[in-house]
């Protein structure tokens, strides 16, 4: 039964891996590459279940008769080209972030905002004082 | 036997990367990382998903983040947000997915669930119906084309998403001024030029191989056009943005990736106006086998062009960002020397 899950097993310590960097760690890079990872572990899931023991690739070719589950490599297919397009989408945000704030650190980054929401309040209370 | 042996070498770079601190370890780890689950993908038959992985995993997507580090920093700060909680939520959520896993159908079991909805009409019917020997290539381009087609838009509408974040409007009389910081850093790596000088070509007409070999063998629109942009990204790597601009000019690039969705959507409705359901290739042409080979060849080649443009201009953009920051850096140090 240990060699017969070990794949699903597997999956699972990457996936909490990586969830393990996007929720402890604060630098937004080593995120988008705890979220590169989680969804690495997702693929290797599909493509795990879609394998068929004694099968090959899903070409057809003649004295061939058992293949492995084709729809799964066409989801997955997909999804990694769709995976590295919304990677970046999210990088480019991290490249924005440091350009306003000078910091891709979470922490900084709040110290920041709530600096800001405090100054921003004072202001308004002066305003209303006069 | 292999794919144990994989399995574990993931597991352990998985770990290394949540140890290192250096961000640059880190993003070569991730390369190893998308090579090792590659040829995971090569040890359970899916070919056609290494294809892809090898090129996106150990490829586009190191040298993104790479290029990103080179924007914001190497070193990662040493202070964990509350690392005893998120241990213990991982864990306990990790116990409940392995619980959830003993349910699961045995690894290689031709008599899963999955193995006994669709696929077989796909494994054994697709010959018949599409005459295309890959079974990827068939269930991506014909039987699930409206699937595929979202998941283009999705990639073009990410492209544009980047554009909007990153894009930098080029000022003339800036142009000249960025070249000489920009070109020095490439002239020292003779070997690695005179090297990649020799393998483009044989990368880009790998391929058009993929490309057009997609229906008879491994690949198809996915995986050629993240190998094309691959071969593109490596020169702007070395030979600086503004030649690469002068090989691949941006504009063009950016048409192709909206000509590309543009050609899929219209093998839709060309087959609509023939009198059959939107992406039914069947009525295309006379013999309905021909029909399909034909929308399948169409759309692949939409897919090739979307995907590749799209990560030329992811690239770019990115690039470009850097470009400016550098020149905005250039500028201020010799102002501070002027006021001096």
């Amino acid at each position: 039964m240990i060699m017969d899950l070990f794949n699903y097993w597997v999956v699972v310590v990457l996936m909490m891996s990586g969830f393990y960097i996007v929720i402890a760690h604060g630098n937004l890079i080593k995120k988008m590459v705890g979220l590169t990872i989680f969804q690495t572990s997702v693929f290797i899931f599909y493509i795990s279940m879609a394998k068929v023991e004694g099968g090959t690739a899903p070409i057809l070719a003649e004295s061939i008769s058992q293949h492995s589950n084709p729809l799964p490599h066409v989801l997955i297919l997909t999804a990694i080209v769709v995976g590295i397009a919304t990677t970046a989408l999210g990088l480019a945000l991290v490249v924005r972030i440091k350009e306003s704030y000078g910091s891709i650190e979470e922490e900084d980054i709040q110290q920041l905002d709530e600096q800001a929401q405090v100054e921003s309040e004072q202001k308004t209370a002066n305003g209303n004082q006069v | 036997m292999i794919d144990i042996v994989l399995l574990t070498l993931l597991m352990v770079v998985a770990f290394a990367i949540i140890k290192m601190k250096d961000l640059f370890s880190v993003i070569m780890l991730l390369g190893i990382y998308g090579l090792l689950s590659a040829s995971f993908f090569v040890a359970m038959d899916a070919v056609d998903v290494a294809f892809t992985e090898a090129a996106v995993g150990a490829g586009i997507s190191t040298l993104l983040i790479l290029l990103v580090i080179t924007m914001t920093g190497r070193s990662e700060n040493t202070t964990r947000h509350k690392p005893l909680l998120a241990l213990l939520v991982v864990v306990f959520t990790g116990a409940l997915l392995i619980y959830g896993t003993l349910d699961m159908p045995y690894f290689g079991s031709a008599d899963a669930p999955i193995n006994n909805h669709v696929a077989p009409r796909y494994i054994n019917g697709s010959m018949e119906e599409i005459g295309i020997p890959n079974i990827v290539t068939s269930v991506l381009a014909s039987y699930r084309a409206f699937d595929t087609f979202g998941e283009v838009v999705v990639i073009f509408t990410a492209g544009i998403g980047v554009l909007a974040l990153l894009s930098v409007v080029p000022r003339p009389e800036d142009s000249k001024k960025i070249t000489p910081v920009n070109d020095s850093m490439h002239e020292q790596y003779l070997v690695i030029r005179v090297v990649t000088k020799i393998l483009l070509p044989f990368i880009l007409l790998f391929a058009l191989y993929v490309q057009f070999h997609g229906d008879f063998g491994p690949g198809g629109g996915f995986q050629a056009g993240v190998i094309f942009s691959a071969a593109i990204i490596l020169y702007t790597m070395l030979f600086g943005l503004n030649t690469a601009r002068k090989v691949m000019n941006q504009s063009v690039v950016q048409l192709i990736a909206a000509m590309g969705v543009l050609l899929y959507a219209c093998v839709g409705v060309v087959s609509l106006l023939n009198g059959g359901n939107f992406f039914d290739y069947n009525v295309l042409s006379n013999d309905p086998v021909a029909g399909q080979h034909l929308g399948v060849l169409l759309i692949e080649w939409g897919v090739g062009c979307t995907v590749a443009s799209v990560m030329i201009i992811i690239f770019f953009s990115f690039a470009g960002r850097r470009e400016m920051q550098q020149h905005n850096k250039y500028v201020d140090n010799k102002d501070q020397e002027s006021s001096l």
